[in-house]
């Protein structure tokens, strides 16, 4: 396997996914992601000097909307699934 | 000796566009609403929901980058900046790092160093986040999603300033400038502009920068200057004691004057930025640049320049009335109204500015109309009212708007022009008075004054001073 | 004669000429749910109650002459993942266990507007992420031919339904095979429409670039008029694409005089299964005997279409799942210290493993260092797949394959080494990167049993030339038999 997943690596993108691995699953993932990208790697034998990255397959441009106001007080619909409210606010730990 | 050292600076400010509606849903973002009834599926990060891009915030970004000298982006995108916190409700900030809209500008600014310009490495368009209020008695925080999605856009400096009078000066002209273009009210104590500070020192003459850190939380100009002073001792005290900057964030407490680094081990600065694929590219073609171009409002030094041409006002009045975009505004307005900018500055430089001062208000705070103004002017022409009664009449209209004409009439306060009335006042006060006629007869000039006022009281104010003085001389 | 074979078409035109009623049709759908469902699990969430209340509500308008389209009354199921204002939408995962939208996905409004009757939400792997249906939290969907496999996926609910007679027709979502494998497993005509198409306004996002919502129906007829109702141009959607030409139900004739039909030998080479090819060959063979102009051609770059594929939408995944986070809605752990401690457990406790690995390669891929060797290196190389779709579609009118290099595996085969399963992907992927319509029409059955699907791709907005191709294909197979 060329790709060799350190610790460091799953601990690093698990602070940025915000997931928390047991052990288990950590070698687990170092392991999969490991062979995920040797396969990857494929792309490497494509030669791609000059090719344009494509976001989008169309080349749809210029979606707008107006600058109208059409929403209401949603406020009710909002909250309706949060999992802590208080005061027609959101409830979150602490932040500071 | 000790080494000589020079502080480098370098601004991000954010900017709160005036649309109406959000960046990317059709909710409204006027101030003030209660908690989260400025909110939709879209702008509170709801599965499924999408984001479609309001027109305006284009304009006015395209204007910003115009009038500060920027190279447009014809072709530009939408990226995603990801990391997790509960005022991002989708855990992204849609955002333009790859393909800002506005690049390579500058602005000019003048301090009492001289000229200068002050180079703009980008501007991008992007969405505010939501506010965190933090909840003491259940020890929590609690989210308002009315500001997210709000449109904002970020000028980006180069590290052209050496001084907290340069960063000033740059924002002053920043904040005229989109001020101007109606693109932004920017209030730094209302959070409509802010800037983040960037800021390093170097030993002078020395050619590399020095590390930087960026200083955020910064409310006003004095916060500014004081964080930047603060600043820059604490750099030169930590590489004189042998030690290095840390490349880091620090929030300034202004009170405190103080900052402290907004370090976390699990906040790791990679922002993982990738077009978004939920939105389409910007194309700008010549044609709408064009329409920028051509509808533009005239900007400051242009309005300058013209007062000067137009009313011959004094470089002082006109600096003070165009320092506002409001203020020249309503000049402006009642100028057009009762053709008397002489009067109209008058009642701007005096009066309007006496009470803005004393009641602790901005210019965009003014309240009444030019109409009314300009009917008050009238009023005093007319010598319907006496100078006296119309400032009377004109901090009940700085106040409340009023009509100065239906005023004046409902309360009774038009100048009695009645010679037979004013006449039978003048003699009764000449009568109640024998030792100020004494005096007057006697050489005491001053003694008129006296009677003038004794005669103002009889009459409740209402009598044109000019005409008393006239009447009390023929009599005496 | 059995309501249940009926298609959504049939079925609607005897609700109009009075035989049958729209409460009669759920009725049965929901005596077949009840007889199959314990053995099959294609449903997450089924509203009985409502179902027949808006089945009752629908027929008084068909009655009153206010829905007269082609699908009114007819029973319907939807994908978990696309939004439904008031019921329950989880996309099979816990961590959306609680999560009951305010709003219905476009998609959805459509149907309704059409007279579709809304049953309940189907299964599907855990926010699309799969190809068997079994990485969803609320346990696998089995194939109705064949219980010990799976029905493919991630539309796996929806297919199932669609072949057990648990609804008349389905909504599925396709972002790199998950309307057409499944339905090519479960023996049912699934339809990938070109990107932007149909709306994307309330399908839950998992690649945002290459998702499309499509029907999952028992014949091609019924997959051109659910196509042409779901059809729309949404301003609320910026990447939907106004079209002119949706009136799909058109290109319903059996003709495919001249056109051209390209095989791309790459995709007939290893890993496919002889069974298969030969399934699929003997479709090509029909529709040349009927006078199509069919030969062989090298599309290239097919191989690098999985991993370009993995890396944009693992990327995209990773950025579009950021919102599951505990504080709006869904799943919030109950014990956590502090805010981060609070995300971390709430997301490592509400996605499943496979939702996580995707999360974690598309995070790796677009951290710093790593964007360009592996996010930008795999939008060029969607480039040069398109430019060969390009190329091909320069000679050809459609381009027909297999659907997928097996017929159904057994349960749980391809858990254990999900590169395998990746792989399964090979022959629909490349239609999302490139944006193109593809169509998945069953064509036979292996030794088991097993459904065969065929799949044909047309350009972009050619999906008339798809319906007539498979029209035409459906007409010279015959009945297909069902797994009802």
């Amino acid at each position: 396997m060329a790709n060799v997943i350190t610790d460091e690596t799953i601990d690093y993108v698990g602070i940025l996914a915000k997931l928390e691995l047991s052990e288990e699953e950590k070698e687990q993932a170092k392991k999969d992601m490991g062979s995920m990208l040797d396969y990857i790697d494929k792309l490497g034998e494509l030669e791609t000097t000059g090719i344009e990255p494509m976001s989008h397959v169309f080349p749809v441009q210029n979606v707008f909307r107006e600058d109208v106001v059409t929403n209401g007080d949603e406020s009710a619909k909002i909250l309706k699934n949060a999992p802590g409210e208080k005061d027609n606010m959101f409830m979150v730990p602490k932040t500071v | 000796m000790a080494k000589q050292y020079e502080t480098v600076i370098g601004l991000e400010v954010h900017v709160e566009l005036a649309t109406k509606t959000k960046i990317f849903c059709g909710c409204s973002t006027e101030f003030g609403g209660a908690p989260n009834t400025h909110t939709c599926p879209v702008c509170t990060g709801m599965p499924g929901s999408l984001p479609v891009l309001n027109r305006q915030v284009v304009n006015y970004a395209i204007a910003v980058g115009l009038a500060t000298n920027c190279e447009i982006t014809q072709y530009c995108k939408f990226d995603r900046k990801n990391y997790f916190y509960p005022d991002n409700p989708q855990n992204y900030q849609i955002s333009q790092l790859y393909l800002p809209i506005c690049r390579n500008g500058h602005v000019d600014i003048e301090t009492a160093d001289g000229r200068k310009s002050v180079g703009i490495h980008e501007i991008h368009m992007e969405e505010d986040a939501g506010k965190l209020i933090h909840d003491e008695w259940e020890d929590c925080s609690l989210v308002d999603y009315n500001r997210s999605g709000v449109p904002l856009i970020e000028i980006v400096s180069e590290p052209d300033m050496r001084s907290a009078e340069e960063v000033t000066a740059y924002l002053e002209k920043l904040r005229m400038t989109i001020q101007y273009l109606g693109a932004s009210d920017c209030k730094l104590n209302e959070g409509s502009m802010r800037a983040d500070v960037n800021l390093s020192v170097r030993e002078i003459g020395a050619e590399e920068f020095g590390t930087r850190t960026e200083m955020k939380n910064l409310n006003s100009f004095k916060a500014i200057t004081r964080a930047i002073e603060n600043e820059r001792e604490r750099q030169i005290d930590l590489l004189e004691s042998g030690q290095q900057v840390e490349q880091e964030t620090r929030r300034w407490d202004d009170a405190g004057e103080y900052s402290y680094a907004m370090r976390s081990k699990e906040d790791a600065q990679d922002y993982r930025y990738f077009p978004d694929p939920d939105l389409v590219p910007v194309y700008i073609s010549d044609e709408w640049l064009e329409e920028i171009r051509s509808s533009r409002p005239e900007l400051r030094e242009e309005k300058m320049e013209r007062y000067k041409r137009e009313f011959d006002l004094p470089d002082y009045d006109i600096g003070i009335i165009t320092g506002s975009k409001r203020m020249a505004d309503l000049f402006e307005e009642t100028v057009a109204i009762c053709s008397q900018p002489k009067k109209v500055s008058n009642w701007i430089m005096g009066e309007t500015l006496r009470l803005l001062k004393e009641r602790n208000m901005d210019a965009g705070d003014i309240r009444f109309s030019p109409e009314n103004l300009a009917k008050l002017i009238g009023l005093v022409e007319s010598k319907a009212v006496n100078s006296t009664v119309a400032k009377e009449v004109f901090e009940v209209m700085f106040d409340e708007d009023i009509d100065p004409e239906a005023y004046v009439e409902e309360k009774g306060l038009k100048t009695v022009n009645d010679e037979a009335a004013l006449r039978s006042a003048v003699e009764a006060v000449i009568d109640a008075n024998p030792q100020s006629v004494e005096d007057y007869r006697g050489g005491r000039e001053k003694a008129i004054g006296f009677l003038v006022g004794q005669t103002m009281k009889a009459m409740k104010g209402k009598a044109d001073p000019g005409m008393i003085n006239r009447i009390l001389k023929e009599l005496l | 004669m059995d309501l249940l074979a009926y298609s959504a078409v049939e079925l609607s035109a005897a609700i109009k000429e009075g035989k049958t009623t729209a409460v009669e049709a759920m009725e049965a759908v929901l005596a077949k749910i009840d007889e199959k469902e314990s053995g099959i699990h294609a449903y997450v969430t089924i509203d009985r109650e409502a179902a027949l209340e808006s089945a009752a509500r629908v027929q008084k308008k068909i009655e009153a002459g206010e829905l007269t389209g082609p699908l009114a009354g007819v029973p319907v199921a939807i994908k978990d993942n696309m939004c439904t204002e008031g019921m329950l939408t989880t996309c099979s995962s816990k961590i959306l266990g609680n999560f009951i939208p305010t709003f219905s996905a476009e998609a959805v409004l459509n149907l309704e507007k059409a007279g579709a009757v809304l049953i309940g939400k189907t299964n599907m792997d855990e926010f699309a992420m799969g190809s068997t249906t079994e990485t969803s939290a609320y346990g696998e969907t089995k194939n109705p031919w064949n219980l010990e496999h799976v029905p493919g996926g991630s539309s796996g609910g929806s297919a199932a339904a669609v072949a057990a007679g648990e609804c008349f027709f389905a909504l599925g979502s396709d972002t790199g095979g998950s309307i057409r494998q499944p339905a090519s497993f479960c023996g049912v005509v699934g339809l990938k429409p070109t990107y932007g198409t149909v709306s994307r306004y309330g399908l839950i996002a998992y690649g945002s670039s290459l998702d499309q919502i499509g029907p999952l129906t028992k014949n091609v007829s019924d997959c051109a008029a659910v196509l042409e109702a779901i059809a729309s141009h949404d301003s609320k959607d910026s990447t939907s694409v106004e079209r002119d030409d949706t009136d799909f139900t058109s290109a319903l004739s059996a003709d495919v005089t001249g056109m051209k039909i390209g095989i791309p030998r790459d995709y007939f080479g290893e890993g496919l299964d002889a069974r298969v090819k030969e399934a699929v060959l003997a479709a090509a063979k029909a529709l040349e005997e009927k006078g199509a102009v069919v030969e062989e051609f090298d599309l290239s770059l097919v191989e690098y279409a999985i991993p370009a594929y993995y890396t944009i939408a693992a990327a995209e995944a990773s950025s579009n799942l950021e919102r599951f986070d505990g504080v709006k809605y869904g799943y919030r752990t109950p014990e956590y210290e502090g805010l981060h401690n609070m995300y971390k457990k709430t997301r490592s406790e509400g996605f499943g493993a496979e939702v996580k690995r995707r999360i974690m390669l598309g995070s790796f891929v677009l951290s710093s260092g790593y964007y360009d060797a592996y996010y930008l290196k795999a939008l060029k190389v969607k480039a040069m797949i398109k430019k060969a779709f390009d190329d091909a579609f320069v000679k050809y009118d459609c381009i027909l394959g297999p659907v997928a290099p097996t017929t159904a595996l057994r349960l749980g085969e391809s858990l254990s080494d999900p590169l395998k399963m990746y792989l399964g992907d090979i022959y629909t992927i490349s239609v999302n990167l490139a944006g193109l319509p593809g169509i998945s029409v069953p064509c036979g059955r292996d030794a088991k049993g097993l459904p065969i699907g065929l799949q044909l791709i047309a350009d972009s907005f050619r999906e008339k030339t798809l319906i007539r191709a498979a029209y035409t294909y459906e007409q010279l197979r015959g009945e297909f038999g069902t797994a009802i």
